[in-house]
């Protein structure tokens, strides 16, 4: 990699053992994606929370923050796995709670602005087109490439913190324009109405082309997508198949027309996706038992518009006694909806409002779920139904109406 | 040294030389979501990997699946002793070389034949990232 003489001086060591330690990472991910320069970014945004860092994580950032590893740029962080107001009621363990603590801790020594949320893209920080970025979080990523038109890698935790160390990321991937082109097309024939019909799309795409460097270019939306579609269909797009950019004809910035979505690429594959494409995700699952007693709406955060549907539909109902409902959404997103009486609808139905986090990454989730004897998982989000497999939930998606449905019924059709 | 008995060469490669015993997937990976990273084993039911063990094995995976969290997951694992010797995948994704360099495992993307076709699992293999090239050392017994 060829390196500006500000780079060299960190690789010397000039700026601390920290920052040359990060640029030396850097540099083997570089080399190893055939980058040969830096570019510079202006905002990382990061995962680091105790359940996927574990006791070395949280030792390694504790030596760090000791160290005097100091942010260079605005540096926010993703979901974490504590609401710590929630903390006994959900039985988690006290002890990784206060190691979470102190994790956020180290992070704040670091200049770490721990924002705790997926949808800082709603919320935060949205970069302009053409802005280079270094975020973690695959749903965070999709979208500000897809979206924004700026300009990110998947960018995992030590990766996102060695951006925040040096200001700057590698140059491979989605920085590059030859990656940003579609490779593939998909004629959408489906009406797509509500916000889990956009994630069932994402599975059938996604899981069908895993591929990180797979750019799926959808045409003939008949509708402009609103930001929470995007969002789901971005989510399920990275957690199926491991993608991290998509074109949408007519409404992301990059694709005024199909051929400059393609930007001269032959597509690969056309893909055609039909009402009973979607209503076949539906059909797929198995419902086991029939029994239903958890209702998720989380992965990605709701949006404060996702929170005033769920209150409309929710309003004056009563969630069926044993069945449990979650909602997760941002700290900033809760504020709102709390002042205007979102919050108090959804939670006098009977439901859990968690903020900061994502249900599927809640600290001791496997353990729950026994101990709760969940078994049946309903969520509209397709992303969560495919990343919460691993605790061994038996997912079904549903749309949203159906859900609030499920949840007031606690009959699982 | 063993008399080498088939070559794959790989398209990209990081990381220092090592010798294990093969693990062969059909399907993809993520140490998040197909992992239990308490044990080592691969717990994602119905995963074609389910019940095995990753610890000190080569494995070989076509594809990288979802999850940033591999970047902090792999450092873990590591430090729980359950790393493996090194990732071979035909496809992969950032994440996993981040995850790679973080913990000092070496990695590789790219095939010049499909391992599931040649190698399989138990199968003593060489990675060695500097000639880009995984070797076939011994059949399993």
């Amino acid at each position: 990699m060829k390196l500006t003489q500000h780079e060299q001086s960190m690789v010397r060591g000039d700026m601390g053992s920290e920052i040359q330690r990060a640029i030396e990472q850097q540099i083997q991910v570089g080399e190893f994606w055939g980058a040969d320069r830096f570019v510079e970014v202006t905002n990382v945004h990061m995962m680091g929370d105790i359940e996927v860092m574990g006791d070395s994580g949280l030792e390694h950032l504790s030596c760090m923050a000791q160290r005097k590893a100091r942010c260079v740029i605005r540096t926010t962080t993703n979901a974490r796995c504590f609401d710590f107001a929630h903390v006994e009621a959900l039985g988690q363990d006290q002890a990784e709670a206060e190691k979470e603590k102190q994790l956020i801790a180290h992070l704040q020594a670091m200049d770490v602005m721990t924002t705790d949320t997926c949808i800082n893209y709603q919320t935060l920080y949205q970069p302009h087109f053409g802005e280079h970025v270094a975020w973690g979080d695959t749903g965070t990523v999709i979208y500000a490439n897809s979206v924004f038109g700026a300009r990110t890698n998947f960018e995992s935790g030590p990766a996102a913190m060695a951006a925040a160390l040096t200001g700057r990321t590698p140059a491979y991937g989605f920085h590059l324009d030859q990656h940003r082109r579609g490779t593939f097309v998909v004629r959408v024939e489906a009406d797509l109405r509500d916000l889990a019909d956009w994630g069932a799309l994402g599975k059938v795409v996604g899981q069908t082309h895993q591929d990180y460097f797979a750019v799926p270019v959808f045409d003939g939306l008949e509708r402009t997508a609103s930001a929470d579609e995007l969002k789901h269909l971005g989510a399920a797009l990275a957690s199926y198949g491991s993608m991290g950019m998509f074109h949408a004809v007519g409404t992301t910035p990059e694709a005024p027309s199909l051929t400059a979505a393609l930007g001269g690429n032959k597509p690969t594959e056309e893909v055609r996706i039909t009402n009973a494409d979607i209503e076949n995700v539906y059909r797929s699952y198995d419902l086991k038992d029939g029994q239903c007693n958890l209702v998720v709406f989380s992965a990605p955060q709701l949006s404060l518009f996702e929170m005033k549907q769920l209150a409309d539909l929710m309003r004056g109902r009563k969630v069926k006694t044993g069945t449990h409902v979650f909602v997760t959404t941002a700290n900033t997103v809760r504020s709102d909806a709390a002042r205007l009486g979102y919050l108090r609808d959804i939670e006098q139905a009977g439901a859990t409002v968690l903020s900061g986090v994502c249900f599927y990454i809640l600290q001791n989730l496997s353990e729950i779920r026994v101990r709760n004897g969940w078994t049946n998982l309903i969520s509209n989000s397709a992303k969560i139904v495919n990343t919460i497999t691993a605790h061994k939930f038996n997912t079904i998606l549903r749309r949203t109406v159906a859900c609030v449905d499920i949840a007031v019924t606690g009959m699982l059709k | 040294m063993s008399e080498v008995l088939l070559t794959i060469q790989v398209n990209r490669a990081l990381g220092a030389a090592v010798e294990g015993e093969a693990l062969v997937s059909s399907e993809g990976f993520s140490p998040r979501y197909d992992l239990d990273r308490w044990s080592g084993l691969i717990t994602k039911p119905g995963h074609k990997l389910e019940g095995q063990n990753i610890r000190d094995k080569i494995l070989f995976f076509p594809t990288a699946k979802g999850g940033i969290a591999a970047g902090w997951a792999f450092y873990d694992i590591r430090n729980k002793g359950f790393a493996p010797k090194a990732l071979v995948f035909g496809v992969t994704n950032p994440v996993m070389v981040q995850g790679a360099v973080f913990a000092n495992i070496p990695i590789t993307e790219g095939w010049s034949r499909s391992p599931l076709e040649c190698i399989e699992t138990g199968d003593l293999v060489r990675v060695d990232p500097a000639r880009k090239v995984i070797e076939l050392l011994r059949r399993k017994d």
